[in-house]
């Protein structure tokens, strides 16, 4: 009796966060895909592990710390390359090294136990608590609110920045609301998919949505369809054969970009 | 007629390099300037200095926010901005011009859609609507971007080499649509073919660092000479020649 009812809250979490996952994927995802940041997310990504590092260190919640990293290293990289201080793609790639070289000196140093570094680096549904699926879960409500509410101006101010500016006075306002929005997510996500696997998590669902349709809203809806039976199903997988979860999902989205390639390629053969 | 922006003494530079110096300009209601001058002579600085991407460095730039407020100019930009491969179709891109009058929290209605079709259809591009614009060729997405510079319908019009990627079937029409909608709307067009504007315009101002303003359609080599405003000078078919005198 017992066993069964642990079991069905376990699913019950995989499934809920799944769900939360898919959703701030999604939309991030479709968001960075088409604005073609997918290497400054990569960036945000290992940066964040600085903060877990740091975390660990100063005895807080690691996710805090990488919420923390994660943020400020968004808003570094925007606010360097917007003042031509720095080429964007070389900044990102000191920092991608920098925030793993932090993280690692810092959990080294910390005494005593030191934590379970692979389930950083390829997630674990094992380690993910009722707190970090609360975080995704909020993380999801925040971003249908803001995306849903300004809709038209985060696309034009992504698809055409100079001419937003000759319109908008809150061109940067928006862009480091929704770049810290995206490290947000990132970070929150790296629970479930781990760090070295989160970045295709938000990237491979718009390229499968992207197969069928290039609407904005239609990417970002299919993201979220395609993110859920990828993940939902990784997460099975994962229980099951006791494989980091991070690999088996992102090894069936990837199956599925293939499946949907392949589906493509005979509706245009039919045609 | 009423005064739309005047620049008063304005310098304007990128970092130390001063681009326009000491430029007094004003345009006017119903006007239809083509500015023109040597590449790098300011001619695009011109037109950033007026849409508030580039901050003068000296003087002043005053609207007549009666009619017109900065952030409701009208824009078409020389090289498209934006990314051609970003996943927005002709219509979405139409009605991001509608953005002028909107708020942060504003959504399209089917008002705006059906205006934005209106545009659409008035430039051509009927069939296109719901095309992703990396499926376009450059003198369509030349219009696209027109059709966003005007379904707003603004006080004033900066067109930047416009006629660069019109095709020459549809350039005839073009003219035709900028005569159009100067009857509503001042328009200041950069171009680097004096004689392909000239029947088509108002008057001049010739950019090379300072801008002198020529109050008639017709200028001639030694004007120009005058100005300190080397341009080529070439002339097309069926344009008049005799508005060109050769030094």
């Amino acid at each position: 009796m017992e066993q069964s009812i642990f079991q069905y809250g376990f699913i019950i979490k995989g499934l809920l966060g799944a769900l939360f996952a898919s959703i701030t994927a999604g939309i991030a995802g479709t968001y960075i895909v088409s604005k073609r940041m997918v290497f400054l997310s990569g960036g945000i990504t290992h940066a964040s592990f600085g903060g877990i590092g740091a975390g660990y260190f100063a005895g807080v919640n690691p996710v805090l710390g990488a919420a923390v990293f994660g943020i400020l290293s968004a808003l570094g990289v925007e606010y360097l390359s917007t003042r031509h201080k720095i080429r964007e793609d070389s900044a990102i790639g000191i920092l991608w090294a920098f925030g793993m070289a932090v993280g690692i000196i810092f959990i080294y140093m910390t005494p005593g136990y030191s934590p379970n570094l692979i389930s950083y680096l390829f997630g674990s549904i094992l380690t993910v608590t009722g707190a970090d699926i609360t975080a995704l879960g909020v993380m999801s409500a925040v971003l249908i609110l803001y995306f849903t509410l300004f809709y038209r101006t985060i696309l034009y101010i992504s698809f055409d920045e100079v001419y937003a500016r000759t319109y908008s006075p809150h061109v940067d306002v928006f862009k480091y609301i929704t770049t810290s929005l995206i490290a947000l997510t990132i970070v929150f996500n790296i629970r479930m998919a781990g760090i070295v696997l989160v970045l295709s998590l938000l990237t491979i669902p718009p390229n499968i949505a992207m197969i069928f349709t290039r609407s904005y809203v239609r990417i970002a809806v299919w993201s979220v369809a395609a993110g859920f039976a990828g993940t939902a199903t990784g997460y099975a997988i994962s229980y099951y054969a006791g494989i980091p979860a991070g690999a088996t999902i992102i090894f069936t989205l990837v199956l599925l970009w293939a499946i949907a390639k392949a589906v493509k390629r005979v509706m245009l053969s039919m045609k | 007629m009423a005064v739309l922006i005047e620049m008063q003494s304005l310098t304007a530079a990128y970092e130390n390099n001063v681009v326009l110096e000491d430029v007094n300009f004003t345009v006017n209601d119903g006007d239809y300037i083509g500015v023109i001058g040597p590449n790098g002579g300011g001619k695009t600085t011109l037109l950033k200095v007026i849409l508030g991407l580039l901050k003068p460095v000296r003087g002043k730039l005053v609207f007549n926010t009666a009619i017109l407020n900065r952030n409701a100019t009208g824009y078409l930009p020389q090289i498209p901005t934006g990314d051609v491969n970003y996943p927005v179709n002709v219509l979405d891109t139409v009605l991001s011009g509608l953005m002028i009058h909107k708020s942060v929290f504003s959504r399209m209605t089917a008002g705006d859609r059906k205006k934005a079709e209106g545009v659409i259809d008035s430039l051509g591009l009927k069939a296109f609507a719901r095309t992703p614009l990396n499926e376009l060729s450059g003198g369509q997405l030349q219009r696209v971007f027109l059709g966003r510079a005007v379904i707003g319908n603004p006080k004033l019009l900066l067109l930047d080499e416009p006629a660069n990627f019109v095709d020459s079937s549809f350039e005839n029409d073009f003219y035709e649509h900028l005569k159009e909608l100067n009857r509503r709307m001042a328009i200041l067009m950069v171009s680097h073919n004096v004689g392909a504007i000239s029947s088509h315009i108002k008057s001049f101002a010739c950019v090379n660092r300072r801008l002198h303003y020529h109050p008639s359609h017709e200028i001639t080599g030694n004007d120009l000479l005058a100005y300190n405003c080397p341009i080529q000078i070439v002339s097309h078919g069926n344009i008049p020649h005799t508005i060109l005198k050769t030094h």
